[in-house]
């Protein structure tokens, strides 16, 4: 009886803290790097950019962290069963930073009008789309063509960000004055940017969930140097480094000062996933068994707790095991320089040398190349390691002068949005790093992954993704190094700041400072 | 020839330098490899060609280079530097907001290296063969050879983080509201740590520079001359000795004001100072050609009018330079 009541009084705490505990007013400083080229997340779409603007614009849903749906602008959602109607109820009483209303009309307006000419990655989803309708102020429809599965997945802020038909309509979208100024209806109004140093966002007071944000204002801080970034976090400067803004050597220290904690969720949405893209059209990469060698002769889980500092993990394939339609049921490549040199011996490789471009994104990356080079050369592969900036870089890998090139991309949510883009031939297209670069070409798999795109239920989905991935892990189109992990490290009495699956990009919604 | 002469035919020539530094500048660049609609469009995280296409068109790429070369330079020599897409503002916007925060920093470290170089060499030419002479020698020999950015680093941690003295980032103390005495009294406290640590490297080079001529003139005949006359040590110093021996020291002045401002990349960049020699560098990156170009072209200004304003300095510190020429 003694133990229940115990019991009884800590679950009763436990309940009553949260509630009790949330307190209003503070400011949080978050450090932003590199600093965005602009803030209009209908034109603008870097990763910085989302961070900062993800607070001024807002999208129909977001995302937990096992990337359910949850209610953003829209408080609610129906699904028609044939999966080729989307119905939206708006909130009420949204209004945008201007004080005019937002309504349906401005779904069918960003939507149907502004984010077709502008967004390249929502345009490839928006061409299942029929009709966009907003038959009151308050419902917004979307007719699909044919069913596309991930469809639910991109109502997210940055991915159809919802934009002021007021502001916009018949106007230049580029050119707009207005661009400079960004006018959404999010939880933290823009105030300032001062270039080189801060973006100031201040309260939206008149935000339509009650009691949100709880902030009064989000400083940005631009510091260009990442030993420098370290130093503000543990001189106080700032509060907040979201993940990526330091050196992997700099999280331990970091972190184990006292009053600091960090996290590896919020990323779920992006699930940044690493490879080396492999030249599929000549030279050794050409042979499937030169390409299965190469997996074979690398450690990953070595460069992983060297290069990374542990933070990460090594991938089974193509989706990401934090991305929905995953599956490990595929050969899995352990460390095996034995197999590697004998699929080499297989092929006759004669030592022609490859050439590694590694990505130009700091001291981590040249190293994983120089980890990879040793791997490969313990085989037999002869490896030089290339360089170019990041404008090089791009130059490089679009025009497909490369051999072996590090690159990562982010999932969003689902094989059919971020992860089929690099792997059908249709998307082989010279001009772009973000498509089938390494010029992989199965017309089997590609019918395959076509099919998984626009079935309905989600078992369904499921198989036949099981089944790409079994297929296309014995291929080895690109080398799968890693999913990252970029720990967000703040200080403790920062609360709630990383609930959903993007992380800090809508974090200062719900994020409050404990005195 | 009048002074003025001569200025306005340098200044002629220094027009005509300008547009020839602008057209190498531009097809300098453009043969870089790289392309700044793909890097845009890269930095999305997807593109299709119709991005591309429409950024290139945007950014004006599309068109054929002779004619990209011939609206740059046309617009250079209205004093137009042209619009840079990416940020979405007019070039000159972009570098008037950096400049005041350049030259602040750029223009107090040449202060600090110039005066305590000077004086410092000349400290240590009068106690040559001693130990203040050799102790200042090698603290000049430790700043010349210092890397700047470990300098700036450690400059970071010891007055920043360690003892807590000095703000270690930025212009200002971000969101402080500070106005009037105040905010200058805030902003000079972040200026210490960046100035001090840009500043250092040239200080010890005056220095260096300043004794090495000092005591060379100190054997020349008319210095002997004063001496026999009776002048004071002092005397000797400052009007026979040192105005013959800063000659060199005013060239090496001139080629440092010449870079003022887009000599500081790296200072600004350890300090989080928002400058214009980060404002190049990251335009470098992101090939925002414009305000690349832009930048350059302000700096290559910089250089031929200080290449100018040194030439005068000589005629005031040596008249004898001004008959010749």
């Amino acid at each position: 009886m003694k133990h229940l009541k115990a019991t009884t009084f800590l679950i009763a705490a436990a309940l009553a803290t949260p509630l009790a505990a949330q307190q209003d007013g503070g400011r949080l400083d978050i450090v932003v790097q590199p600093e965005p080229p602009g803030l209009m997340l209908g034109l603008v779409q870097n990763g910085p950019a989302q961070l900062v603007a993800g607070d001024i614009y807002e999208g129909l849903l977001r995302y937990d962290t096992d990337l359910n749906p949850m209610p953003g602008l829209a408080e609610s959602w129906e699904v028609s069963d044939d999966g080729l109607t989307y119905t939206f109820k708006l909130h009420e009483g949204v209004k945008w930073h201007d004080g005019e209303d937002f309504t349906a009309d401005d779904v069918v307006f960003s939507a149907g009008t502004f984010l077709p000419e502008t967004h390249a990655r929502l345009r490839a989803s928006l061409a299942y789309v029929d009709s966009i309708t907003a038959p009151d102020p308050l419902t917004a429809v979307f007719k699909l063509k044919e069913p596309f599965g991930p469809f639910i997945s991109v109502f997210e802020a940055a991915t159809m960000p919802m934009i002021p038909q007021h502001i916009y309509e018949g106007t230049d979208f580029a050119n707009n004055e207005m661009n400079a100024t960004p006018i959404g209806t999010g939880p933290f109004k823009f105030d300032e940017w001062v270039k080189g140093s801060y973006i100031h966002l201040v309260k939206n007071e008149d935000y339509y969930v009650d009691g949100l944000p709880h902030l009064d204002e989000v400083y940005y801080r631009v510091i260009p140097d990442a030993a420098s970034r370290a130093v503000a976090f543990e001189t106080g400067e700032v509060d907040v480094l979201p993940g990526g803004s330091v050196e992997n050597w700099d999280i331990p220290r970091l972190t184990e000062m006292d009053g600091v904690c960090s996290t590896g969720k919020g990323w779920e949405f992006f699930a940044p996933h690493a490879w080396m893209w492999l030249n599929n059209r000549e030279g050794p990469m050409a042979d499937v068994r030169f390409r299965q060698a190469i997996m074979y002769a690398m450690d990953r889980e070595f460069m992983r707790d060297v290069v990374w500092n542990g933070f990460g993990k090594v991938p089974t394939g193509p989706v990401s095991s934090v991305t929905n339609f995953y599956t490990d049921d595929v050969t899995i490549y352990d460390h095996d320089p034995d197999k590697a040199r004998t699929l080499l011996d297989d092929m006759g490789y004669d030592g022609e040398p490859v050439r590694i471009l590694p990505l130009p994104y700091g001291e981590t990356w040249q190293r994983w190349a120089e980890a990879v080079r040793q791997n490969l050369s313990e085989v037999g592969i002869n490896v030089e390691i290339d360089s170019a900036d990041v404008a090089g870089w791009n130059e490089k890998t679009s025009q497909w002068d490369y051999d072996m090139a590090f690159t990562y991309l982010y999932q969003y949510g689902d094989p059919a949005l971020g992860v089929s883009r690099n792997y059908t031939a249709d998307r082989i297209e010279k001009g772009s790093p973000w498509n089938n670069v390494e010029g992989y070409n199965n017309p089997e798999l590609d019918k395959k992954w076509f099919a998984a795109a626009t079935m309905t239920s989600p078992e369904e989905r499921q198989a036949a993704y099981d089944e790409i991935q079994k297929e296309i892990v014995d291929d080895v189109p690109v080398a799968w190094m890693l999913e990252l992990e970029y720990p967000t490290i703040y200080r403790c009495n920062v609360q709630d700041l990383v609930t959903t699956g993007i992380g800090v990009n809508d974090g200062p919604r719900n994020a409050w400072i404990e005195e | 020839m009048s002074v003025l002469a001569i200025i306005a035919a340098r200044l002629f020539k220094a027009a005509l330098t300008l547009l020839a530094i602008a057209v190498l500048n531009f097809c300098l660049l453009h043969a870089a490899p790289g392309d700044p609609a793909v890097v845009l469009a890269g930095e999305a995280g997807a593109a299709d060609e119709q991005m591309i296409e429409q950024l290139r068109e945007r950014f004006g790429l599309d068109q054929p280079f002779g004619v990209q070369l011939w609206k740059y330079v046309s617009g250079v020599a209205q004093l137009d530097l042209g619009y840079s897409f990416r940020q979405g503002a007019p070039v000159i916007d972009l570098i008037a907001e950096r400049l005041p925060a350049t030259l602040l920093l750029t223009l107090t470290a040449f202060v600090i290296s110039l005066v305590f170089g000077i004086a410092l060499g000349v400290a240590a030419a009068a106690r040559v063969g001693k130990p203040q002479d050799s102790l200042l020698t090698a603290l000049a020999l430790l700043f010349y050879a210092t890397p700047l950015y470990w300098a700036a680093l450690m400059a970071v941690l010891v007055f920043s983080v360690w003892l807590g003295w000095l703000p270690g980032f930025g212009y200002e103390t971000v969101g402080a509201g500070y106005t009037g005495f105040d905010r200058a009294l805030d902003i000079a406290r972040h200026l210490v740590l960046p100035a001090l640590t840009l500043g250092l490297f040239f200080m010890a080079v005056y220095m260096r520079m300043t004794r090495a001529s000092m005591l060379e003139v100190s054997t020349a005949d008319f210095v002997k001359t004063a001496r026999a006359k009776g002048l004071s040590g002092a005397v000797i110093r400052r009007r026979h000795i040192l105005r013959n021996a800063i000659l060199p020291v005013v060239t090496l002045a001139g080629l440092q004001a010449g870079q003022l401002i887009g000599g500081a990349v790296l200072t600004e960049t350890v300090f989080a100072w928002p400058g214009i020699g980060r404002l190049m560098f990251e335009s470098l990156a992101a090939r925002d050609y414009n305000t690349i170009l832009g930048v350059f072209l302000v700096s290559a200004a910089m250089v031929i009018l200080f290449n100018i304003v040194t030439d005068i300095v000589y005629r005031l510190v040596d008249p004898r330079i001004g008959a010749r020429a």
